[in-house]
């Protein structure tokens, strides 16, 4: 092969820092022109469909919480989703808003990571530091209900794990009060600041078409002009009943992907205090004792209950045969599973549609003929996770 | 909602009277199972028709079934944000058969298709890069086929002499335990698909 003398071939990766993971990025540089970009993934493929197909549907919704591991209870909400459609179970109203909540409270966490390790790409350290110690008072609400800050392994088919300890929705609220704040700080260090906005205005313009063409979804396509939120389009739990609005950007380039995803934090955040208001009471998993275990005093005392507890974990539910697909409006973007069921205790195939993947095939597309240093701005602009892109 | 599915099933029957060999609506879910020799243009047709408008390739998966013939499917999800639909496109493939690649109708289908090679060994024709995706970069097998151990068949270490990770046949100090907790008595019907092909592993 003849290489021109101009052209030269640079690796970028698998361990950088820009890089969110590890991505090792073929670069073929003109100069300081980016001519061509090679994304090698896998590096942190761990095979979680095939582990699925050898697990009970139970056993499968932990794998969920590490696939994007910066929005844990937001993919186990499609699993629970997916997994209740082929069973055909409804979920009591209460359950419905306490997985709400908690989508929407990964969805600041998300965002809150996604913008300032994009602002820190691009030069600013403060937003970063700022906004983690929001996101630690944030973990610190997923340990309250879960008993852990990042693999929650919370939403179950059915409803959620366990009720919310008892004033755990009030500190929520206080945090709702408090947090916009933090989001003004956010914004004063970044929105107006000649860096930022000189590494991200017109960096990595996606036009609408291209959006669709290249599979984007989520504040990404919404930066592109589309207002597209399968929130709204396809409400599921009870995102029906709630009021929010769908930000949307302009141009698609990287200023817009960061201003949408501040204004989804706010809305988010609107979102939160309606669930803490419109909270119902009841159980929090379905009544159905074929998914549903038994309460810990029963099992203390009736024999039934133990072996029922006993038979739920260990052979697990069986799901009728059938398939689905079914989505979310995850923090990235679309995140759906294809699920086929074959009436077993363990699903028969389970494909995962992650958002970022089809962001990060875009890559290339986005920075070609921009500078090397624009191609951390955009891939930090893209938030891309590797857990959920090599699965 | 499920009418309007019906008015795009119908609709695709008669546009491709030949291609569409199967329609089946289930859980207001609608799916179709094409012949691969008119997937590209029934994706057009699907992508450029008003009447359906399916702008959005979501996902690309394939799905073995080992013992049936065609052996793979290849299942296309597509989303219409016009009309709020999804629909779902299935090819069935043999392990030598081909299908061809839908690149030039949706961009995004390239990687979907890589990943599809790289798991299961299903052939694309006309992909102009059909690399291996997700695997290693001289891994051999396609991981994601029922007859493909969980555990695999190559471990690999650092070797501090060769100073290098190397790779050597599989020991697990306790072999994988694949224990069936099926009840006996819930008769036949709760088999499992994929039941009896699977290489048993010591």
């Amino acid at each position: 092969m003849i290489v021109p003398a101009s052209s030269y071939t640079l690796n970028f990766g698998p361990q950088h820092p820009a890089a969110h993971g590890v991505l090792r990025l073929v670069l073929q540089l003109d100069g300081e022109i980016v001519e061509r970009a090679d994304p090698h993934i896998g590096l942190l493929h761990r095979g979680t469909e095939k582990l699925i197909e050898h697990k009970t549907y139970l056993q499968a919704l932990p794998y969920f919480d590490r696939l994007d591991y910066v929005s844990p209870m937001c993919q186990e909400h499609v699993w629970a989703l997916a997994v209740e459609r082929l069973l055909g179970l409804s979920v009591p109203p209460r359950a419905q808003y306490i997985r709400v909540l908690f989508s929407e409270l990964t969805r600041i966490l998300n965002h809150a990571l996604n913008v300032t390790t994009y602002a820190l790409d691009v030069g600013a350290i403060t937003p970063f530091l700022w906004m983690f110690e929001e996101r630690e008072v944030m973990m610190e609400f997923y340990e309250r209900v879960s008993g852990s800050r990042m693999h929650a392994a919370y939403f179950r088919p059915g409803g959620v794990a366990r009720d919310v300890p008892p004033d755990l929705l009030e500190d929520m609220a206080t945090f709702c009060k408090r947090f916009p704040k933090a989001l003004k700080d956010l914004e004063g260090l970044l929105s107006d600041n000649r860096i930022f906005r000189q590494r991200s205005v017109d960096i990595g313009v996606m036009s609408a078409q291209d959006a669709l063409g290249w599979g984007f979804s989520g504040p990404c396509l919404r930066a592109s002009g589309v207002a597209w939120d399968l929130r709204k389009s396809q409400p599921y739990d009870a995102y029906g009943e709630l009021d929010f609005d769908i930000p949307v950007g302009e141009k698609g380039d990287c200023f817009d992907r960061y201003l949408v995803r501040v204004e989804e934090m706010r809305q988010s955040l609107r979102l939160i205090e309606q669930c803490l208001e419109a909270m119902p009471s009841g159980p929090v998993m379905t009544q159905d004792g074929k998914v549903a275990p038994p309460r810990r005093e029963e099992m203390k005392v009736s024999m039934e209950a133990l072996i029922h507890h006993f038979k739920l974990y260990s052979e697990g539910y069986h799901v009728p045969k059938g398939e689905t697909y079914t989505a979310v409006e995850a923090p990235k973007g679309e995140f759906g599973v294809y699920l086929i069921a074959d009436g077993s205790n363990r699903p028969y195939r389970c494909k995962i549609r992650a958002p970022s993947y089809a962001f990060l095939q875009a890559l290339e597309s986005m920075s070609k003929g921009h500078f090397l240093a624009d191609v951390s701005a955009v891939l930090g602009s893209l938030d891309v996770v590797f857990g959920e892109i090599d699965r | 909602m499920s009418t309007f599915l019906d008015d795009i099933a119908h609709r695709l029957k008669t546009a491709f009277p030949k291609g569409v060999l199967e329609v089946c609506l289930e859980r207001d879910e609608l799916t179709v199972v094409v012949g691969e020799e008119s997937l590209v243009s029934f994706m057009t047709f699907l992508r450029d028709d008003s009447g359906c408008s399916f702008e959005q390739l979501v996902d690309i998966g394939g799905v073995d079934y080992p013992g049936r013939k065609p052996r793979f499917d290849v299942v296309y999800h597509l989303l219409s944000l016009a009309q709020n639909m999804r629909l779902r496109v299935k090819v069935g493939v043999d392990e030598e058969g081909t299908v061809p690649s839908i690149g030039t109708v949706f961009p995004c289908a390239l990687w979907y298709e890589r990943e599809a090679w790289d798991m299961f060994g299903i052939l694309f024709t006309e992909h102009p890069d059909l690399r291996r995706l997700l695997s290693d970069y001289d891994f051999q097998g396609h991981p994601l086929r029922k007859d493909f151990p969980l555990s695999g068949y190559k471990e690999v270490r650092y070797d501090e002499e060769q100073k290098k990770v190397v790779y050597e046949p599989l020991q697990l100090a306790q072999a994988y335990r694949d224990f069936d907790f099926l009840s006996p008595w819930e008769g036949d019907g709760q088999k499992r698909m994929g039941a009896g092909t699977q290489s048993s592993e010591d």
